[in-house]
């Protein structure tokens, strides 16, 4: 068991994010190798093939995967029993600063107007951490690295409580609209409920989950999206997303919230658990 | 799909070689610039200022690699896949009426290129993501322009072998692999969804 304090903290960070960045979960790795294998178009394959290349050079060298090291999302279960008598968010942004060295990552935050660059993936708002309260005497960090090719083609909509039919065609019209752009085969994350903004976080968050774990209307939305055929990379294909994940939150009677969040083939997470110690 | 082994500089001749779903391996230099670089190149061009690097019969990459100096040394690629080309597509026609570039590299394609690049210039897609992969054929960092504008939006040159496989997805011809699967899919979405 590890005493948790600033300098743990953000040494376990910085582990999660060259875990995330270096290398894939299983189960995507899983979900790219069945689609590589459903292909039957060559120019897919040739894309597949280049992308299972990338993850096993990745893995081996520890480098990104991606040059779009993305921002990073935290996500952030904290036991109820656990006490943190250090700043945490400070513990965080450290590790987000060591890791941009160290791993390398790109720097990429910068100022929305004026465009400077903050030279170390952190700013104002950023790393983006989520705090939720679980049982327990532990605390579990997941980063979620998310790079903007996906991200710049997410989209939301405030339906009307009388279109509820009209979810699934907003769904596979975000995905449409995206074409090729986010380096599909894609992971759609849909967030139904809420409120504008807690629909977004809905979809953030589903793209956590392991992509075997769908239900019969994400197993139709995925149907829907692949009878578009755009295709590994939008240059035609059977597999244009790897699997949608939907989470829904009870909304307000005269809303709908729909949130289309859009994750690249590189659903890159990864997770701790830090245990306090001596009580 | 025929395959093709490409050397910068490129002229005319040898891009109109090249149909839409042809194969291509690059080597010779190519040009990295996205978003900022894009604005400050037609910038300079319309000031009437020459640029630091030479665009006669290059390459564009639509890249904002990952790379890393340390200490004294010179720079090394650590990272360098493409980026979305589509935030290009509105620079690209100034671009292409003031220089001889000759190919650009990037993904997912961008909207009705295929006229503006007809007889001049083709779009070559490389995979998404695959950065990695691409760094072993980045043989040398040549050097960097407009570092100021951050790692990801400077100049890159970068010295390449065999980079590749690159898809023909838009050929000097006026075929646009990727128009035709969008196409496709917004029929498919008009009839059915």
């Amino acid at each position: 068991m590890s005493t948790l304090n600033l300098f743990s903290v953000s040494d376990a960070v910085e582990g999660i994010i060259r875990q995330a960045e270096t290398c894939l979960p299983n189960d995507v790795i899983k979900a790219l190798k069945n689609a590589r294998e459903m292909e039957s178009e060559n120019r897919a394959r040739a894309q597949l093939d280049a992308i299972l290349k990338n993850i096993l050079i990745a893995d081996n060298r520890t480098i990104p995967m991606c040059q779009d090291t993305g921002i990073l999302v935290f996500f952030v279960d904290i036991g109820r029993d656990v006490c943190i008598d250090f700043n945490l968010e400070e513990a965080i942004r450290h590790g987000v600063k060591q890791a941009t060295k160290s791993v390398p990552l790109r720097p990429n935050a910068v100022e929305p107007l004026t465009r400077q660059n903050s030279g170390d993936n952190t700013g104002d708002g950023l790393p983006d951490i989520n705090y939720s309260f679980v049982d327990g005497k532990a605390i579990k960090i997941t980063v979620a690295p998310k790079g903007a090719g996906s991200e710049n083609m997410s989209a939301i909509q405030m339906l009307k409580p009388s279109q509820v039919d009209s979810v699934k065609r907003f769904v596979v019209e975000t995905v449409l609209k995206a074409g090729g752009m986010p380096c599909p085969p894609t992971i759609v994350g849909v967030g139904i409920g809420g409120s504008f903004d807690k629909s977004a976080r809905l979809a953030k968050r589903s793209l956590l989950r392991d992509l075997d774990d769908m239900n019969d209307f994400e197993l139709e939305l995925l149907d829907a999206i692949n009878s578009l055929n755009i295709g590994a990379m939008g240059l035609g294909g059977r597999t244009t997303a790897l699997a949608v994940h939907v989470e829904k939150g009870h909304c307000h009677t005269a809303s709908l919230p729909v949130a289309v969040n859009i994750q690249c083939w590189a659903n890159r997470h990864a997770s701790v658990i830090l245990e306090a110690g001596n009580d | 799909m025929t395959e093709h082994h490409l050397t910068t500089p490129l002229n005319q001749d040898d891009i109109k070689e090249l149909q839409a779903g042809d194969i291509v391996y690059l080597s010779g230099t190519v040009y990295t610039a996205r978003d900022e670089a894009h604005l400050r190149i037609l910038e300079l061009t319309d000031e009437g200022k020459p640029l630091p690097f030479d665009l006669e019969g290059a390459v564009i990459y639509h890249c904002g690699p990952l790379m890393q100096q340390e200490g004294g040394e010179d720079w090394r690629a650590v990272a360098a896949g493409p980026t979305t080309s589509a935030r290009m597509t509105d620079m690209t026609p100034e671009l292409l009426d003031n220089y001889n570039v000759r190919a650009i590299i990037g993904k997912g394609g961008m909207k009705d290129i295929a006229t503006v690049l007809k007889d001049r210039c083709v779009y070559l897609a490389y995979t998404g993501g695959c950065a990695a992969l691409a760094v072993d054929m980045i043989k040398d960092v040549k050097g960097v322009h407009w570092l100021k504008l951050g790692m990801p939006e400077a100049v890159w040159v970068l010295e390449v072998q065999e980079f590749g496989p690159l898809i023909v997805g838009v050929d000097a011809l006026g075929t646009d692999l990727f128009g035709e699967v969008m196409d496709q899919a917004g029929d498919y979405f008009i009839k059915n969804i």
